[in-house]
């Protein structure tokens, strides 16, 4: 699309729309260098919370409870979902399992998650009468998230592979690549920029999911966010604050990383065309 | 040594409900140029896939050197395509686009290296070597799939519409180093196209086709000059077409009068009142007379109608008037551009039995 | 048996979805295990009863259902269905005003440069990587008695002083929005960019006003990713319960929380089943609607 001139409205609706994606995440990072506790008025710059973090026990398990949710359930997620994708789309299915397919692959992404959350509930009580597997724990959390991540995998990549055309695999073809030949050679690496957004989202899914968390959880496998909650009624802790911010600034760092990457590209290619 | 002559043996397809090829017969010999020619849907792509091997027939045989291949995959086929988008594979540089083939049969590195550089001298991307797709310019696109799918060494080599992304002025230079390549290599070339003048320039044989069949096989001259029906004589360029009857073997009656003709077999043999249908005369083949000029027959009357400058030539629309109670007829005449007429002159125009054709339908 | 050419390669059909079957398998099966097959047990559920303590009877009826619209031991009372009445008011709102920000979000980040429109569309997800708890909770301070939001809303007498603007219907909505945004600008900023701007000139060039032509022009070419933003946005805020339940200071139960308070103080499995159950027959027709309209996927 070339640039129109858009009316002034929608110029302020979007900015109101960023103020109201990002006024709550200012917040969080200006409590987390101010000195004053429950952060109603600026008392001061302090690091305090942020060197805090290091002796606050509680708010290191949950940490690392959650980074090993998010990273065991994404990993799965995303093996799963990009073969998923893979199979669905290059596969002659009849128009029934193709529409079956689709209909596994949609219904998670519109449902509440609490509907999940109580499905899968229910679920395990019904397999613990056969194994104790099933016992609220990481486990139980690993599997909800999964199931969450999977759909939203499936439609990243899918998306891409939709786009790579028929034409590329018959090419490959054609210079004499085998079947495996062709997929590791063509399109595999033509998925790969879809696969890991497939899993970055699915990595925030987990980091942003409180509900299924939640209902899932068992004693051992507090996470942050759990515990944050838990902790609402006392008011949030500055260190969280602290830990917050932290996770905010990486992304927003990997991100202008990436903005970067594309000027580049960019100008490189308009320098030869 | 081996010759590499393919023949399409009564192939058909059809997609669904809706024939595609209609029982094709083509025997190609080795070396030639030969282009499919026809309008969108026609099936001419059809055919060329089911010769690369993209899609499988319904019925018939492709023939290779006297091998059938009809049921091998592209991969054992030695028969490389250049795609109509290219297809290059957007990840790999111009360099490792060009080795995939070579890559795939593990080829020796060093062999590799020698035949990829050797084949992007011939067509002139030396300098793009470390480049990627996304870099580069559509006739270097079109260059970099043409080195692809030759560094194989292909006994056929099937190009998909290769020049229809480009702009006309690079189109008309691709279209001379694409023959030039055909020559150097000395491999079949099989050509989809739908522009007749690419298909003009560069092919030493033209299969027309139209609705799953091919009307036509002749060299381009040939398909030009005497196309043998209306479809093949309006596609081929800008033609008059005149109903006709047949008055004796050489001697046609049309709106304005009566046409000596060229003897044609199918003309001859017809029963008088009746025949064929059409005649078609191009609109350079369409003399003006000047003061003086004098023939024998085919000299008819005109008015000038208007006149459109088509920056080489000048095209005019001229009336003539019709005998008896035909009506009149209205015909469109090339003139060089330092001929000049005007609206409303009154000229006398020849046309010369050798150019008039008599079509089939 | 009769071969095929797919992809360039010669096989059969059979073979090919063999071959998809082995792809898909590993996905599909925890789909079913933990997907397909909960969610048929969940509705299972929703006919057995409460048994004591918590346990579940296999009695199958329908009293639950009877119960979900307000018949009881007691008589008749409307509490459930004003739940229900309140969620899906709140949810329908919660769309309205998401699409309202997020189309004119999705023409204004796709009208920059290829570079800065994916800057800005990341920036879109990148808040959605801290907890919704803890942003929920940011609102809380943000929205409280000496910030810059009441004072702002007391200076134009909105409310009185010393008043907040948290708990109430205000700090729900700012949150609601504030969440559930981002997937509201997804798919419409996906069909922004698929937009063929023709349409648009075409319309223009036949005299229509620019009412028209984003009507006739613009709306019609995006209606599958304006119904994709409504269900992504509508089913989600449906069940939403912790924004309400932080932000609403306790006086919004929502379906979310009636769902969630069977399983966990009132011990009532089956009913929250059936809670569940009609929700997720909601979320289906929902998406049923979407493919009807045309559209396939929601990314």
């Amino acid at each position: 699309m070339s640039k129109k001139k858009l009316p002034f409205i929608t110029v302020i609706l979007s900015i109101i729309g960023f103020i109201l994606l990002y006024l709550p995440m200012f917040l969080v990072v200006e409590q987390s260098f101010n000195a004053s506790k429950h952060g109603q008025s600026w008392g001061g710059f302090t690091l305090d919370w942020y060197t805090g973090l290091a002796d606050n026990a509680m708010v290191q398990t949950t940490t690392v409870n959650t980074l090993i949710l998010a990273v065991v359930s994404t990993i799965i997620a995303t093996v799963l979902g990009t073969l998923l994708a893979i199979g669905i789309h290059r596969t002659p299915w009849g128009k029934k399992m193709q529409y079956f397919y689709d209909m596994s692959i949609n219904v998670p992404v519109v449902t509440p998650d609490i509907l999940m959350a109580i499905a899968l509930v229910s679920v395990f009580a019904l397999f613990r009468s056969w194994t104790s597997l099933f016992d609220p724990g990481m486990l139980t959390m690993v599997i909800a998230h999964v199931t969450l991540e999977t759909s939203f995998v499936v439609l990243v990549v899918q998306s891409r592979l939709v786009s790579i055309g028929k034409d590329q695999i018959e090419a490959a073809r054609d210079l004499y690549a085998s079947t495996a030949g062709a997929w590791f050679r063509v399109i595999i690496p033509q998925l790969s920029t879809a696969i890991i957004s497939g899993a970055l989202l699915a990595f925030t899914l987990s980091l942003d999911d409180f509900i299924l968390s939640f209902f899932t959880s068992g004693p051992e496998s507090q996470t942050l966010p759990l515990y944050i909650y838990g902790s609402l009624k006392r008011g949030i802790s500055p260190q969280i604050h602290a830990l917050s911010s932290i996770i905010f600034g990486l992304t927003l760092f990997v991100m202008v990383l990436m903005v970067f990457r594309g000027i580049r590209k960019e100008r490189k290619l308009a320098r030869k065309l | 040594m081996k010759s590499f002559d393919l023949q399409v043996k009564n192939v058909s397809k059809s997609f669904g409900e809706k024939a595609v090829l209609k029982g094709i017969d083509v025997f190609i010999k080795d070396g030639q140029f030969v282009t499919l020619l026809g309008p969108s849907g026609c099936g001419k792509t059809t055919l060329l896939r089911i010769i690369a091997g993209f899609e499988k027939a319904d019925a018939g045989e492709v023939i290779l050197s006297g091998e059938v291949i009809s049921n091998k995959s592209p991969a054992h086929r030695p028969i490389n395509t250049v795609f109509q988008s290219y297809a290059l594979f957007p990840h790999l540089n111009v360099f490792n686009n060009i080795a995939f083939g070579l890559k795939s049969h593990k080829v020796p590195k060093d062999e590799i290296e020698k035949r990829v550089n050797a084949m992007m001298e011939m067509v002139n991307i030396v300098d793009l070597k470390n480049e990627m797709p996304a870099t580069l310019s559509g006739g270097q696109k079109q260059r970099v799939a043409l080195a692809r799918a030759l560094v194989n060494e292909p006994d056929i080599l099937l190009l998909d519409e290769p020049l229809s992304a480009l702009d006309a002025n690079l189109r008309k230079k691709l279209q001379v180093e694409l023959k030039e390549v055909q020559k150097k290599t000395d491999t079949t070339f099989i050509m989809v196209t739908h522009d007749q003048d690419e298909a003009i320039a560069v092919s030493d044989r033209v299969l027309v086709m139209y609705k799953g069949a091919i009307v036509q096989d002749g060299t381009p001259e040939d398909v030009y000059e005497h196309p043998v029906n209306r479809f093949v004589a309006t596609f081929m360029g800008e033609c008059n077409i005149l109903e006709s009857e047949r008055v004796t073997d050489k001697l046609a009656k049309v709106a304005f009068g009566e046409l000596v003709l060229e003897k044609d077999p199918q003309w001859a043999a017809a029963p008088e009142g009746k025949c064929c249908g059409g005649i078609a005369i191009r609109m350079e083949d369409i003399h003006v007379c000047t003061a003086g000029e004098n023939f024998d027959n085919n000299v008819f009357d005109a008015r000038i109608l208007e006149r459109i400058f088509r920056g080489d030539y000048w095209e005019l629309i001229a009336e003539l008037p019709g005998v008896g109670n035909a009506e009149s007829l209205k015909l469109r005449v090339m003139t060089d551009p330092d001929e000049i007429y005007n609206p409303g002159d009154q000229v006398k125009l020849y046309m010369e039995p050798q150019y008039l054709q008599v079509l089939a339908d | 048996m009769q071969t095929e050419v797919f992809e360039g390669k010669l096989t059969t059909r059979a073979r090919m979805r063999k071959f998809g079957v082995l792809l898909t398998g590993p996905g599909m099966l925890w789909l079913i295990v933990f997907l397909l097959l909960p969610t048929a047990f969940l509705m299972v559920l929703a006919f057995a009863q409460r048994g004591s303590y918590g346990s579940i009877n296999w009695d199958f009826s329908i009293e639950n259902l009877r119960r979900l619209v307000g018949f009881s031991s007691f008589g008749w009372s409307p509490d459930n269905l004003l739940i229900l009445w309140r969620s899906l008011k709140i949810a329908v709102i919660t769309t309205v005003l998401c699409i309202a920000f997020g189309l004119p979000m999705a023409f204004w980040i796709a009208n920059h440069g290829k570079t800065m429109r994916a800057f800005l569309f990341a920036l879109i997800m990148v808040p959605s990587c801290t907890n919704l708890v803890i942003r929920t909770s940011a609102w809380m301070t943000l929205l409280g008695p000496d910030m810059f939001p009441a004072e702002i809303a007391r200076f134009f007498g909105i409310i009185a002083e010393g008043e907040s603007l948290y708990p109430g219907s205000f700090a729900v909505y700012i949150g609601m929005v504030s969440s559930m945004l981002p997937f509201a600008v997804l798919p419409l900023y996906t069909s922004v960019e698929r937009l063929d701007w023709g349409v648009v000139e075409a319309s223009r060039d036949l005299y229509a006003g620019p009412l028209r032509t984003f009507y006739h022009g613009i709306l019609s070419q995006m209606m599958p990713g304006i119904v994709a933003s409504v269900i992504l946005t509508l089913v989600p805020s449906l069940g939403m319960y912790v924004i309400s339940d932080l932000l609403g200071g306790g006086k919004y139960m929502l379906i979310g929380n009636l769902i969630q308070q069977q399983f966990g103080a009132a011990m009532d499995w089956p009913f929250g089943a059936m809670l569940g159950s009609v929700l997720i027959i909601c979320s289906v027709i929902s998406l049923v609607i979407f493919q009807r309209v045309g559209g396939k996927n929601f990314v």
